[in-house]
């Protein structure tokens, strides 16, 4: 029976720093370039060169640690992983082994019904990336029957930042929604682009399995090649239940790497146990320790944005957005912060929530330009959600005005004056015009009273189109109605 | 005095002062190495086409008015230092056909003050032996005695400044390696603090232990050569960020006030008679030129040869994991990569480098790290503290620089014992602190006259201090003065050794 | 501390290749300087701290500002083999 089961999941993500330059060198760091260009004598371990660290990615790290509530040794170094890989130029990875940069801390991090949760973590270290190989011969790229590999080392010396959680998750969907709260402090942090379909953020999962009720944790394995979130998901689904179906055949989960088989939707073993590395690490001599001062830290400290579990409690508790909305807004700091300021003008967080996700996001969608960088200025937005709220302009209008403001900014009151656009609430005036419509189709008029009431739409169209949009539909609906009766 | 004859201090001067020209200086060093080189094998390239070209460049901005504190200097680079364009071998087959993308900061300081390459100095393969015997490119023989070593690790710079076809030599010593070849090449050979010069570009062996300095025929040349070749380099984090104290400017002729430092436990009655009488005699000479011998003791020395055998071959086993045949030097083709791996190696690498290669892999391996590596780490704690105590009651410390005359080729095939060579060198590499070797006289040996070094070491900085007590010495004993019989042979010729 | 050198197994993580009589020869050598090594073991070491670098330098860094590359075909001219602008490597069998 599966529910006397408990799933255990760890996760590990390596996460890309979105620095200028590299960890060790000032080659560059960027995606997409041409192979093998940004490459130097130190980030191509050429005999003689030597790593010098990027302090702004020590500081990037050191602020995603305060930010999950970390401790900050006073004292941390760099070590030497050593194993030979061709990607890996000089056959040892500059890492740290047990004096992390971070040291504890926790992400919160919530479901998709908004339930908030804790996953403590264990270390967040600094190290630097490999190059990236590409396995040819075998037709589909992968690395098993290939005959030869292309290796590109332009990645080679990306500062690279590796978060540990406690084995403290205990479904797929909590595993999903911690690196979606991980993901989103980074992005909130500006500290990397976290896509992981650029791989600037990969993650591996340690999944165990064990009665429920009992303390001692099960045999684990670790789940490799997991490319989205959906993958890292099913992945953690298929393996648990692998792992379950083993123990109720009375059989042994064998401590292995598994990887993930996106078109099969299943876990295969990739090494075990027995084949583990023997890393030698020992504390790079190239370089001296790191003491990261009391001073240093409270700035940075001091330095954080709101983060996002905290924007999340403010938008469902202080605001009272639905956990979906909030969620939507939350991903994409940007568009919060924007959110932010409208709320902030309008008073209205609802409203103001409505508009950002909803015809905003439409806008940004189509044109490709993000919300936060299109024309409409926030405070702009929040006029017109006054202007609607107050029925001086239509939704129709009102959705006009919007892309007016999208293209070329501007006050939507003042648009509203200058134009006259302002919404017609004069029961006299709008009364005239649904006598002029009445009188313009008798034959629909007529349908109408025989019983086909649906044409009353028509009619109402007819008037909203004689008053160029400007009349109060709901007034117009209303008159037309009361008219025909 | 022939123009090869001249310190690097008098070519400087009669270039600058427009006396001489750097081709002049430049076409005798090579013609030099052309006439000698065949005999003592000292370079294992001669760079003429550089050598030239630097010339020009010298004399050109000479011309212009320009004072260069090198003007002119020939300079022997041991082949561990990068050069761009030239190749680097480090005297192994793996890196035999390399050509370097870039030079040495060390190097690039000493050519911008007109230093003039003359060629790539032989050394033990990757800097790992004290004879130079373990280069798989090339012989390189003693000039005082062809048919002994010139010591090692850095024995072609020796080797080549002893015979003349340079003034100065750059050597990297990582527990002696300038200082023993010094020593046995009748050289004054200067190790600075570690961290004093930049190791970038020096293709590694022990990055904690690694320090480039000068061998040259005279202590003044030495302390010009420290004054240009050391600094702050950001290339190197390991570089220190303080300022340099010049060496060249003031140096003394006594050593009055001086305390030097006897240690206890490098006990002369240890050595063959002949070398004790050698040191007595320099400690003597010490105390006549002013200087107040005192007892020091530096409890954990005899470790140190063991504590060096875990260190540096555990940092070097990893320094050579780049060495792999994926994106230079040697590739040994094969079906998969992991063969390829270990066919390169096994073939690119010498037996000394694969003897370290696996210490330091086993010293680190899990279950040894503790037993090892820490341990002695820990041991290299207690050695600079030996070394900080000792320097509270002297200045500085005099010792034997080794515990041996220059041997024959050939004569000690045992690993152990060519280690031991090292015995009087490495306390000071591990404490970091700067030392240097002196010539102090001459022990007869089968009809030849060796050369001995005093071993004299200073506290961490204070290279000033330890170059002009080493300047003293040698101006009040002038053993230094003894021209190599290669050298001096030149214009007949040199017998083959037997 | 000291015990028989599995001379195999450090030569596999140090990927260099051993004939039979490098096996014994080199196990031979290490096991003397290994005899040698023993001789920390009369060290007392208990409390004293680790020495990686004899330096008093702390917090080397560098400003993440961009420094000139080589050259692609200085890169790819070095390697000894290449397709294309990639390095070639033989086929990797396992991680
Ligand atoms: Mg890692
Ligand atoms: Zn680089």
């Amino acid at each position: 029976m599966k529910a006397t089961y408990e799933a255990v999941v760890g996760i590990e993500c390596h996460v890309e720093l979105k620095t200028r330059t590299k960890m060790f060198c000032g080659c560059a760091n960027a995606f997409g370039s041409e192979p093998n260009t940004n490459v130097c004598p130190v980030c191509l371990a050429l005999p003689g060169a030597l790593p010098v660290p990027n302090g702004v990615a020590i500081e990037q790290t050191v602020r995603a640690g305060l930010a999950f509530g970390a401790r900050i040794p006073a004292y941390s170094k760099f070590d030497r992983k050593n194993y030979f890989y061709p990607d890996m130029p000089k056959n040892y990875q500059i890492s740290q082994y047990d004096m992390p940069l971070v040291q504890g801390g926790e992400v919160r991090y919530w479901l998709e019904d908004g339930t908030m949760k804790r996953c403590p973590l264990v270390r967040i270290h600094l190290e630097e990336d490999t190059g990236k190989s590409t396995h040819a011969g075998s037709g589909d790229g992968r690395i098993a029957g290939s005959l030869y590999s292309l290796v590109d080392f332009n990645r080679a010396g990306v500062p690279l930042m590796e978060c540990v959680s406690e084995p403290a998750l205990h479904s797929a969907a909590d595993a999903v929604a911690y690196l979606a709260s991980l993901r989103r402090t980074l992005m909130e942090l500006g500290v990397s682009d976290v896509k992981m379909e650029e791989g600037s953020l990969r993650c591996d999962a340690n999944v165990s399995v064990r009665l429920a009720g009992e303390a001692a944790l099960g045999t684990k394995t670790e789940i490799k090649n997991m490319n989205s979130f959906r993958s890292v998901q099913r992945a953690i689904e298929s393996e648990v239940d692998r792992q379950i179906s083993l123990l109720e055949r009375g059989e042994r989960v064998v401590q292995e790497t598994r990887g993930w088989d996106e078109a099969n939707g299943v876990t295969h073993p990739m090494r075990s146990k027995e084949q583990a590395h023997d890393y030698r690490y020992f504390p790079d001599p190239d370089l001296v320790p790191l003491e990261i001062a009391g001073d240093d830290v409270e700035r940075l400290r001091v330095g954080l944005p709101e983060l996002p579990w905290e924007r999340f409690e403010r938008y469902t508790r202080a605001f009272g957005l639905g956990s979906k909305q909030a969620t939507q807004l939350i991903d994409t700091p940007s568009l919060a912060r924007y959110f932010d300021r409208v709320v902030n003008a309008s008073s209205n967080p609802q409203q103001s929530a409505n508009f950002v996700l909803g015809e905003l996001s439409r806008l940004a969608n189509d044109s490709g330009v993000a919300v936060a960088d299109s024309k409409a200025e926030p405070e702009g937005v929040a006029e017109l959600i006054v202007l609607v709220e107050a029925r001086t302009v239509n939704s129709k209008i009102a959705k006009e005005l919007l892309e007016r403001m999208w293209r070329n900014g501007g006050s939507p009151k003042a648009i509203v004056e200058d134009e006259g656009l302002a919404q017609t609430n004069d029961a006299d005036e709008i009364e005239n015009l649904v006598e002029g419509v009445i009188a313009a189709h008798a034959s629909v008029v007529a349908d109408y009273r025989a019983g086909k009431s649906n044409v009353i739409g028509f009619l109402i169209g007819q008037a909203m189109k004689a008053s160029r949009s400007k009349a109060d539909p709901q007034l117009v609906s209303e008159l037309m109605k009361k008219r025909l009766r | 005095m022939k123009l090869v004859d001249r310190s690097a201090f008098d070519v400087a001067r009669d270039v600058n002062a427009r006396r001489l020209s750097a081709r002049e200086v430049t076409d005798a060093a090579l013609a030099q190495a052309d006439a000698v080189d065949g005999q003592v094998g000292a370079y294992l390239r001669v760079e003429y086409d550089l050598a030239r070209a630097a010339a020009a460049r010298v004399d050109a901005r000479i011309a212009s008015g320009e004072r260069l504190a090198l003007a002119g200097v020939p300079l022997a680079v041991k082949d561990n230092m990068c050069v761009i364009g030239t190749r680097t071998t480090c005297a192994s087959r793996i890196l035999e056909h390399w050509t370097a993308p870039y030079t040495a900061t060390a190097v690039q300081r000493m050519l911008d003050a007109g230093c003039i390459p003359i060629g790539k100095a032989n050394l033990d393969e990757f800097a790992m032996g004290s004879s130079c015997e373990n280069s798989a490119l090339g012989v390189t023989r003693n000039p005082y005695d062809l048919s002994r070593v010139p010591g090692g690790s850095s024995g072609g710079s020796a080797a080549a400044v002893a015979a003349r076809e340079a003034a100065i030599g750059m050597g990297s010593d990582t527990g002696g390696s300038i200082r023993e070849p010094g020593a046995f090449c009748n050289l004054v050979g200067f190790k600075p603090t570690y961290g004093r010069v930049s190791r970038y570009g020096l293709i590694a062996f022990a990055s904690s232990l690694d320090q480039i300095g000068p061998l040259t025929r005279t202590v003044r040349d030495a302390a010009m050569a420290y004054d240009v070749m050391s600094g702050h380099d950001p290339m190197d984090s390991t570089s220190l960020p303080r300022a340099v104290e010049p060496a060249s400017r003031a140096l003394p002729t006594d050593l009055r006030g001086l305390r030097v430092g006897i240690v206890r436990e490098f006990d002369l009655q240890a050595l063959a008679p002949a070398m004790r009488t050698i040191y007595e005699r320099a400690y003597a000479e010490l105390e006549s030129l002013g200087a107040a011998l005192v007892d020091v003791s530096l409890p954990t020395v005899d470790y140190g040869v063991a504590t060096y055998y875990l260190i540096a071959p555990a940092e070097c086993s990893a320094n050579l994991a780049r060495f792999d045949g994926v994106r230079y030097g040697l590739r040994v083709d094969a079906a998969d990569v992991g063969t390829m791996y270990e066919q390169t190696r096994a073939q690119g690498f010498g037996p000394e480098v694969k003897r370290r290669v696996l210490i330091g892999t086993y010293a680190l391996s899990s279950g040894y790290y503790d037993a090892y590596y820490v341990r002695a780490q820990k041991a290299r704690t207690l050695a600079a503290k030996d070394f900080a105590v000792a320097f509270g009651a002297c200045d500085i410390i005099a010792s034997p620089a080794t515990s041996c005359p220059p041997f024959t080729l050939g004569a000690k095939s045992d690993p152990y014992s060519m280690y031991l060579m090292d015995y009087y060198t490495i306390p000071m590499s591990l404490a970091g602190v700067p030392a240097l070797s002196v010539p102090c006289g001459w022990v007869r040996e089968a009809q030849a006259d060796l050369p001995l070094g005093l071993q004299l070491a200073a506290p961490h900085f204070a290279e000033p201090l330890l170059l002009g007590a080493a300047h003293a010495y040698e101006q009040a004993t002038g053993y230094s003065a003894r021209v190599s019989p290669a050298a001096a042979g030149s214009a007949t010729g040199i017998e083959e050794p037997a | 501390m000291s015990e028989k050198i599995n001379v195999r197994y450090v030569a596999k993580l140090a990927r260099i290749a051993l004939t039979d009589d490098e096996v014994d020869r080199f196990g031979a050598q290490l096991a003397v300087l290994l005899e040698h090594v023993e001789a920390l073991g009369k060290l007392d070491v208990g409390a004293v701290p680790a020495t990686a670098q004899v330096l008093e330098l702390a917090n080397v860094t560098r400003d993440d500002k961009p420094a000139p590359c080589l050259d692609r075909d200085t890169v790819l001219g070095q390697a000894p083999r290449t397709q294309g602008a990639f390095v070639r490597v033989p086929r990797i069998l396992a991680e």
